[in-house]
């Protein structure tokens, strides 16, 4: 039985968690929701006191009748690990790299002194086998496998000694939607097999009403609204939660418009990597990380490129980018070829957006200079005065103010950065707009909002849209058409709503039963 | 992890081949007929002519390479002009100095650097960080031949525990180990300042990673998470660092070795300069190109053993 009762922390004296309260029960799912920021992972943290300097908490946190909060650290290390255990969001970096994953499993018994080294080792392959790694030898390292597997074994660690509380922080955002729906049953099976309580955090609201039988959605540091899973879902009283659920299945108002011209086209284009040195002179077979791939984006339209990690659409953007040369095949745009030697006048006429704005910034230029940077593609620089005007006319296009172009990128929001970056595309006019994953990192609710202004800014300048992305919901809002890419081929093709509805080839159908989605007690469309 | 070793191997050999000739071209063609350049500018012809038979040098360069190398491969360097001695004599027993010399100091730097790092890592921003770093800015700050001469007047000339210099030779081992105690912490401090700031920095850069939060979350304290994930994660850098010290301590120790009167490598490579004796500063050169090389593929192999990530690389 845990309990949290008025847990508050500040951290510097800065106010983070404001009266959190709840209770879960052993062998059942707390959801924990929210967006970033909400202090959804600082309520995980305060349970473990695994908190950041200068935190103070007040309040109460018990297990069992013990408070941990108020618990000295020696006794802190008994119980972590023990009694509660933690898995994380980043399974690709939260194994040690240096030591094999049975010793890491194990290490969890050694440390509470539960077995000796043999019998530790013993017990870590029986938990990797229950969590579904009975062919990954324990003397294996983390870069061995890959990220599901590794999210497998950090499970496999966190439940070695059969924890009262299992917390799991965003288990499955890093990973792709299949990847993530076996990761989200082995966490089902496991609640009712060991009896333990699950608190999951999330800012997936489909994941929550598909996982937990208790929800609590934070705002703020607070818990706006808590109770089972159904009711909160289904009444949605706050309307922090309504906004919630609105933002998370937005579909922009789009006008619909006869596509014109074809404007991009791809033909049969490979993209082949040399394979990996093997000894001085040899190498191994080259990678085909694009395989006979055919587009063709028309003039007005917005096309989506699905695809789970490693599937090769980012390389395929970057070759129609003109950033990487193609081994066949040919790519136009705009009545020329694309490749990486093509002039700079070409590039201003396709744009684009990335994943991460912040990232893609010069942290130390204005935004003046950040968003005329591609005037450098231009013939014919404009002078400050017209750079000025067309800076301040771009930032208002995407619903920013002129006076902004005399900050710097770190005084925005991640919302705020990616209008940004949005107005940097579109600066030189550009015909084309490649959005790579562009609003992957952000909120549902500022997810709606720039899906809202890409739709808008369609609508009134005519662009097309090439739009990438893992996530399904997100394509289908935006896009007209539809490819499903696997392994370096597109496998089916069509108008989006048809190959949602009906998806014909067994990969597209996989992704999308995949794919958590609201139940429809949840839906007030 | 063999082939890794084994790639590493062919890479030290093309380095050997490859430094060679630099140090071959350098010395033996570019300045003219060495023979007239060692004999100075007064020499007459046919003394220049004896000697320059004597070294060998009638052939042609690739046969005069060639036949160095293979000498070289034989043990023999050639004779040395000012000593009269073959090479191959004089620098091992220079190297009976150096080298015990350059392992003491690298020991004593590594097992000073080590604990004074992880403590300043692990207490990061707080009063024992603070001393610590304060500590090795000024360990890096004081040149070692003051620190030597500091020592020799400490523990030699007060105090007479040590003699001020001067080495007896390996017929007596502690005595010979004794006299070599005070260069080696003199060496061993700026390195030791150095290890522990490289050792540090590792360390808290490892620290942040997630693996750390990981650990912490499996029950580990704060001291087993340093000592059992982050110190190994953190030894590339630092073993970098060894390596190239251990480098710098075999061949650059010559200031110390002149204020302890030590016949080291360092001494005897500057004497072979001074006394235009081009045979032994092409063969001490040789042989410290090798030395650092094998250190190299060491510290590659030590790489190798530390993060298994790299063992598949070629």
């Amino acid at each position: 039985m845990i309990e949290v009762d008025r847990l508050s922390l500040d951290i510097h004296g800065t106010p983070i968690l404001r009266d959190v309260s709840f209770a879960m029960e052993p062998g059942k799912t707390f959801g924990l929701v929210g967006e970033s920021g909400s202090g959804k992972s600082m309520t995980a943290l305060a349970l473990m006191q695994l908190l950041p300097d200068g935190s103070r908490t007040s309040g109460r946190a018990s297990l069992d009748g013990i408070d941990l909060l108020d618990r000295p650290e020696a006794e802190m290390c008994t119980l972590r690990g023990n009694q509660l255990g933690m898995i994380f969001q980043e399974p690709m970096t939260a194994l040690n790299p240096v030591r094999t994953i049975g010793d890491q499993v194990a290490e969890t018994l050694r440390i509470h002194g539960a077995a000796s080294r043999s019998d530790a080792l013993d017990v870590a392959r029986q938990k990797l086998d229950r969590v579904g790694l009975p062919q990954i030898a324990l003397d294996r390292y983390p870069h061995e496998l890959s990220g599901g597997q590794r999210q497998r074994v950090c499970i496999a660690t966190a439940i070695a000694l059969r924890p009262r509380l299992l917390i799991a922080d965003e288990p499955t955002t890093a990973l792709d939607v299949t990847t993530q729906a076996q990761i989200l049953d082995l966490l089902r099976g496991l609640v009712d097999e060991e009896d333990m309580a699950l608190l999951l955090i999330t800012h997936d609201l489909a994941v929550v009403a598909d996982m937990a039988d208790h929800v609590a959605v934070m705002k703020t540091g607070e818990i706006v609204e808590q109770g089972a899973t159904r009711d909160v879902l289904s009444q949605q009283r706050h309307a922090y939660t309504r906004a919630l659920f609105e933002a998370s299945h937005h579909r922009p108002g789009r006008t619909p418009r006869p596509a014109g011209a074809p404007l991009l086209t791809g033909q049969a284009i490979d993209r082949h990597y040399p394979g990996p040195r093997i000894g001085l002179l040899r190498r191994g077979d080259a990678i085909h990380a694009v395989n006979d791939v055919s587009l063709t984006l028309k003039e007005g339209e917005s096309l989506g490129l699905v695809g789970e990690s490693g599937c090769g659409k980012s390389t395929l953007t970057r070759a129609i980018l003109g950033l990487d040369p193609i081994q066949g095949g040919e790519i136009r745009a705009l009545g020329n070829a694309i490749s990486p030697a093509m002039p700079h006048a070409m590039r201003a006429g396709i744009q684009v957006v990335f994943q991460d704005p912040y990232g893609s910034f010069n942290p130390r230029w204005t935004v003046e200079h950040l968003v005329a940077e591609p005037y450098h593609l231009l013939p014919a620089k404009p002078s400050r005065a017209e750079q000025k005007a067309e800076v301040a006319k771009a930032l208002e296009a995407v619903g920013l103010q002129a006076a902004d172009m005399d900050k710097y990128p770190h005084e925005f929001s991640g919302g705020q950065r990616q209008r940004i970056a949005i107005a940097r595309a579109l600066i030189t006019h550009p015909k084309i707009l490649v959005l790579d994953e562009a609003v992957s990192a952000l909120d549902v609710r500022v997810r709606a909002q720039i899906l809202d202004l890409l739709a808008d800014l369609q609508d009134r300048m005519g662009l097309s849209y090439l739009f990438i992305s893992h996530d399904l919901t997100v394509v289908r809002a935006i896009t007209d058409r539809v490819m499903v890419m696997q392994a370096g081929q597109i496998v089916e093709e069509g108008p989006t709503d048809t190959v949602f509805a009906t998806p014909e080839h067994p990969y597209t159908q996989a992704l999308l039963a995949a794919a958590p989605r609201l139940p429809d007690y949840a839906r007030k469309d | 992890m063999l082939r890794y070793i084994l790639g590493r191997l062919l890479s030290l050999s093309l380095s050997l081949i490859v430094a060679s000739l630099v140090i071959f071209t350098v010395i033996e063609v570019i300045p003219g007929d060495p023979a007239a350049f060692m004999l100075g500018l007064n020499a007459d012809e046919a003394t220049v002519q004896a000697l320059r038979a004597d070294l060998g040098l009638d052939g042609s360069k690739a046969e005069r390479y060639l036949a160095w190398i293979a000498g070289m491969i034989q043990g023999d360097f050639g004779t040395s002009y000012t000593y009269r001695v073959p090479v191959a004599e004089l620098v091992a027993d220079r190297l009976w100095v150096s080298l015990p010399l350059a392992v003491l100091s690298l020991i004593l730097s590594t097992v000073i650097a080590f604990p004074v790092g992880l403590l300043a890592a692990a207490n990061r921003g707080r009063a024992a960080d603070y001393g610590i770093m304060g500590g090795t800015q000024l360990g890096i700050a004081i040149p070692n031949f003051w620190f030597g001469m500091l020592l020799v007047l400490v523990f030699a000339v007060n105090l007479r525990w040590f003699s001020a210099g001067g080495f007896p030779g390996w017929e007596e081992p502690l005595l010979a180990l004794k006299s070599l105690l005070l260069p080696s912490v003199a060496l061993a401090l700026p390195q030791a300042a150095i290890l522990a700031r490289v050792m540090r920095s590792a360390l808290i850069e490892t620290l942040a990673q997630d693996y750390m939060r990981t650990a912490r979350a499996k029950g580990l304290s704060r001291r087993q998470a340093l000592l059992r994930h982050a110190l190994r994660n953190a030894l590339i850098p630092v073993l970098t660092i060894i390596g190239l010290q251990f480098s710098f301590l075999l061949a650059g120790a010559i200031i110390i070795e002149n204020v302890f009167f030590l016949p080291g490598l360092g001494r005897l490579i500057f004497q072979g300069i001074t006394q235009r004796d081009l045979v032994v500063v092409e063969s001490v050169t040789m042989l410290l190109v090798f030395a650092v090389i094998v250190v190299t593929f060491l510290v590659d192999i030590a790489y190798a053993i530390a993060d298994p990530r790299l063992r598949r690389r070629a």
